[in-house]
């Protein structure tokens, strides 16, 4: 607990101060094509956006049949990849968010949203 | 023609094949991997699997013209092209060059939270879009089974797997997969079950303190492989798996023979020497001369114009130079003039596949026609007994197959055993030779026979050699009632025997001179007796003489008597004939 709590406290002003005004989320979503499976995750992050962060989000869809390129960059290997950019550290959530309900409560991003506000 | 309707023609279905460019790889899987097939390297950490695959996309694309893609798990692209710069290959020239796209693909375990069902056709999009972007040709994915580790639900990902091997078939790529190997099965992960048309397994053993790297093609469906266990190592140049040849007899012959620079060894072996691409065998204990009589073989071979490889495994190139020069053999001018190469290694260097692998090499590079390995014994120790006799027919059918002369010599231990424990090696040798010691007298001397000479005429006879200032002559050792003598007791023998000559020549002409005066005494007696008779005959004669005119006077006095007698005529006749 206690390492985590210092951890938090050295990176936090350095990283979190200047993207403050702007999104409070960055969150990009890695789909390969229109496949039932993508159309879920694409449901479930708005959802949960929504509900659970309450807005702020920046949230990029890609198909990366489109940009292969992208897929290489951002060494997706699996799809769904949800990846979550900001607040740090970089979180990479594989599949279909199917079936999970509190995600981003359970990665402790709204605590950290409540904390930032 | 007629004949040549009848060639049988290559059967159709034929599995292509993708040639590796690894040395003795392509010779064991006839040729190469299957073409458009998913082949699975398995084995150990620090085996080599990433090297080999590594080098077949390198070699793929600098001498095939087959571009490739390389996924790699583990190492970063830059790692890698250090890793196999150290072979001599130029990855990051490559991938400039567009023959070869490296894909580091990097999946950090802490980073990853699992939501759900997934597929990898994140994976699939990244190698469809680096085949399509060079034309590749052939893929390595090295260590696959890291996503095990780092990505949820095995289920899935192995079903992703399947998907993934179906799909670069269809592709129509020659790919490469390394795998752990596993406790029981073949691969931790049981990959196996997926890549079913080639599996090589590569093994890393420490026998005697010497590691060994091993290559076995497990499985090669649809074609005949080699099954054993053959030894490769990483050289500098890459892997080189042995052997290089295949093990069946049928090399070409020659009858053309070489002299073995000495006169009179040539004139021993039908006189002529040994035939070319022979596999000659010199055995002997220590100090009997192997190593000078290998010297003179390499001498004469190499000022006929004959490259010459000289393995040595006791004494370094500028030892033996020096030593030959004290019995007259100069040859640093050879080396000088490229035509004889020393190559010098302690035997406990490494192992026995590594110094036959290195030798293999060197033999390739250099292209000798005489290559002398002084002594092979030394190798042979390295390995288990069957293991080594094994290497040296692998290294005798790789020279006999290029018609390269080669000459073994081989140390023996003791008097008697040596030629029993040469037994094993000797059928692979065509002719043998034996060097020995003779003790006796205070001293030693060398001898040497023709053990055996396939296809030749060759002398029965055991003969001395001296080595001097100027050589090797090999002289007529004396074999008499007392066995065969040597050195000082054969040149004494031969005094020995001229005294003897010279004795009873001397008793001849005594003998001679004996009959004469013998001869001449008769003669002396024969014309004393003729004397001796002359005289008595003389003698008698004239006593005859007398008495005869003694005998005629008194018959006529007694005619003269009987007429005054008057005596009968009967008496007088008989009186008459008493007296004569």
């Amino acid at each position: 607990m206690k390492t985590h709590k210092t951890k938090r406290a050295t990176k936090a002003p350095a990283k979190s101060r200047p993207p403050q005004p702007r999104a409070k989320y960055i969150l990009r979503l890695f789909v390969a094509g229109a496949t039932d499976r993508s159309r879920q995750a694409v449901l479930r992050v708005r959802q949960l956006c929504e509900a659970e962060l309450k807005g702020g989000c920046d949230l990029k869809v890609i198909d990366i049949y489109q940009q292969p390129k992208l897929a290489r960059a951002n060494q997706i290997v699996a799809t769904p990849t949800l990846i979550i950019k900001f607040p740090p550290p970089l979180r990479r959530v594989i599949g279909n968010l199917a079936n999970i309900t509190g995600l981003f409560l359970e990665l402790d991003l709204t605590t950290k949203g409540k904390i930032t506000l | 023609m007629k004949i040549n309707g009848h060639k049988p023609t290559a059967p159709a279905t034929r599995l292509p094949k993708c040639p590796t460019g690894i040395q003795g790889l392509d010779e064991i899987t006839g040729g190469g991997l299957p073409r458009g097939r998913p082949t699975l390297i398995c084995g150990g950490a620090g085996c080599g699997k990433t090297l080999l695959a590594a080098e077949f996309l390198v070699r793929g694309a600098v001498q095939f013209d087959e571009p490739g893609v390389l996924m790699a798990f583990e190492e970063t692209e830059k790692e890698l092209t250090a890793n196999v710069a150290a072979l001599g290959f130029d990855l990051a020239g490559l991938v400039r060059r567009k023959k070869i796209v490296v894909d580091y693909v990097h999946i950090e375990r802490s980073e990853v939270q699992a939501s759900g069902e997934y597929d990898l056709e994140g994976l699939f999009v990244r190698l469809g879009h680096a085949i399509d972007s060079i034309g590749a040709k052939r893929v390595v994915l090295d260590t696959l089974e890291v996503l095990f580790a780092s990505l949820p639900n095995e289920a899935i990902l192995r079903s992703e797997l399947r998907r993934l091997f179906r799909w670069l078939k269809e592709k129509g790529v020659t790919a490469v997969i390394t795998a752990e190997r596993g406790r029981e099965s073949l691969t931790r992960h049981g990959l196996e079950e997926y890549v079913s048309d080639c599996v090589i397994v590569l093994d890393h053993r420490v026998n005697d303190q010497i590691a060994t790297r091993y290559l076995r093609v497990v499985k090669y469906r649809g074609a005949l492989h080699g099954t054993n266990e053959f030894p490769f190592l990483i050289g500098d140049t890459g892997l080189s798996v042995l052997p290089i040849t295949s093990l069946a007899l049928n090399h070409k012959v020659t009858n053309e023979r070489i002299a073995t620079g000495i006169p009179r060894l040539d004139a021993m072996l039908g006189g002529r020497g040994f035939f070319r691409g022979s596999s000659i065998l010199l055995t002997g204990t220590a100090g009997t001369g192997k190593t000078i009589i290998s010297s003179n073989f390499a001498n004469a071979a190499a000022r006929r114009g004959e490259r010459v490889l000289f393995f040595s495994f006791e004494e370094s190139p500028n030892q033996i130079i020096r030593n030959m020069h004290s019995i007259g053999l100069r040859l640093e001018p050879l080396v000088k003039r490229s035509l004889l190469k020393f190559h010098s290694a302690r035997p406990s260097l490494c192992g026995l596949e590594m110094h036959l692998a290195t030798m293999f090499k060197e033999i390739a590079a250099f292209q000798p026609h005489v290559v002398i390995v002084d002594p092979v014994t030394s190798l042979m120790e390295l390995g288990a007994a069957p293991e080594g006799k094994g290497m040296v027919t692998r290294l005798i059918d790789y020279l006999k197959a290029g018609q390269t002369t080669s000459l073994f010599t081989s140390l023996t231990h003791g008097g008697h055993v040596l030629q029993q424990s040469e037994g094993g090696m000797s059928s692979l040798m065509d002719s043998w030779i034996l060097l020995q010691d003779f003790e006796g007298n205070g001293e030693r001397n060398r001898v040497l026979y023709v053990l055996k000479a396939r296809g030749m005429k060759h002398s029965n006879q055991i003969r001395e050699f001296l080595i001097s200032d100027h050589g090797i002559d090999v002289v007529d050792a004396y074999i008499g009632a007392s066995g065969v003598l040597t050195g000082s007791a054969r040149v004494a023998q031969g005094d020995l025997e001229k005294a003897a000559v010279l004795s009873s020549q001397q008793e001849a002409a005594q003998l001679e001179r004996e009959v004469e005066r013998k001869r001449k005494a008769l003669e002396r007696q024969i014309s004393d007796l003729r004397s001796d008779y002359e005289g008595e005959a003389l003698e008698l004669r004239r006593i005859a003489e007398q008495v005869g005119t003694r005998t005629l006077l008194l018959g006529t006095e007694r005619a003269a008597s009987g007429i005054l007698r008057q005596a009968d005529a009967k008496v007088t006749a008989r009186t008459r004939v008493r007296s004569s």
